[in-house]
């Protein structure tokens, strides 16, 4: 594994986000949750509108360390979900931006501090990964 | 309707064994855009055993999923997912606190490989949103 040092600012990755992508979500994660597809439900029970399964960008994030790491083992992932993805009912849809940073590299383990922000707001709390480098 | 604090500390049982097989990795991978060619699974897929683990707990204790926001997943691996694997995962709930009338609810969930193996524990928080005021 190169490029996996410490300080390492990894080039951030966006990712495109419909109302679509939702409901093949909801259909590959068993999570048929109506907030994330009807926006009767979701506004019924207060949120804005139709939002993305926390885990659809918290998958997001998973996606930019593989790409970063080429697939290296994830040891842990993790993070807050602390504001919703609101999805309009359009064709382009709202775009989530995943960025990171090697915060260290030591005894085969490097940890990512990831931001995710959708917006320019960040959506997810401390989004955070460790992998499993060689050496 | 608020949940009593005698959950804490009580396990759920099991979900049915889940075999994992590599249309299914190839599919969740295709849900977020991703490609899986072979390996370990992605990161995150784990939550579909976690996700089903949950609903045995919320229709136990009688939660409308509809009014349940994710608030925080951490997922810590003993080693990867891998197609092949048949995995059961059962939840523990870990705290309870009330906050603006929500219940904020910590879980824990073990995912085992049909070994009896620890491959993975899905830690999250669920908040059950309060009912709206009449």
């Amino acid at each position: 594994m190169s490029a996996l040092e410490p300080g390492t600012v990894l080039a951030p990755q966006e990712y495109a986000v419909t109302r679509a992508d939702l409901v093949r979500y909801a259909g590959a994660s068993g999570d048929l949750n109506p907030i994330h597809w009807s926006e009767r439900v979701a506004t019924q029970v207060g949120l804005p509108g139709v939002i993305a399964h926390g885990m659809y960008t918290m998958a997001l994030a998973a996606r930019a360390v593989a790409t970063w790491t080429h697939d290296a083992p994830v040891l842990e992932i993790g993070c807050k979900f602390t504001a919703p993805v609101v999805v309009p009912d359009d064709d382009t849809g709202v775009v989530v931006v995943v960025g990171g940073t090697v915060k260290s590299v030591d005894e085969g383990r490097a940890t990512l501090a990831l931001e995710v922000t959708c917006g320019g707001r960040k959506v997810l709390g401390m989004p955070r990964a460790v992998v499993a480098v060689d050496g | 309707m608020a949940l009593d604090s005698s959950i804490v500390g009580r396990s759920f049982p099991p979900t049915r064994p889940y075999a994992v097989t590599e249309e299914r990795l190839r599919t969740f991978a295709a849900a977020t855009g991703a490609t899986w060619e072979g390996g370990p699974a992605p990161a995150t897929f784990p939550i579909v055993l976690a996700f089903e683990a949950m609903n045995v707990f919320l229709e136990a204790e009688q939660v409308e999923l509809r009014r349940v926001v994710h608030g925080e997943q951490r997922f810590a691996y003993e080693r990867p997912v891998r197609a092949g694997d048949v995995l059961t995962a059962s939840l523990t709930v870990s705290s309870l606190r009330q906050i603006g009338g929500n219940d904020v609810i910590g879980t824990s969930s073990e995912v085992h490989d049909e070994t009896g193996a620890l491959v993975c524990t899905a830690g999250a928080t669920l908040v059950h949103r309060a009912e709206e005021q009449a």
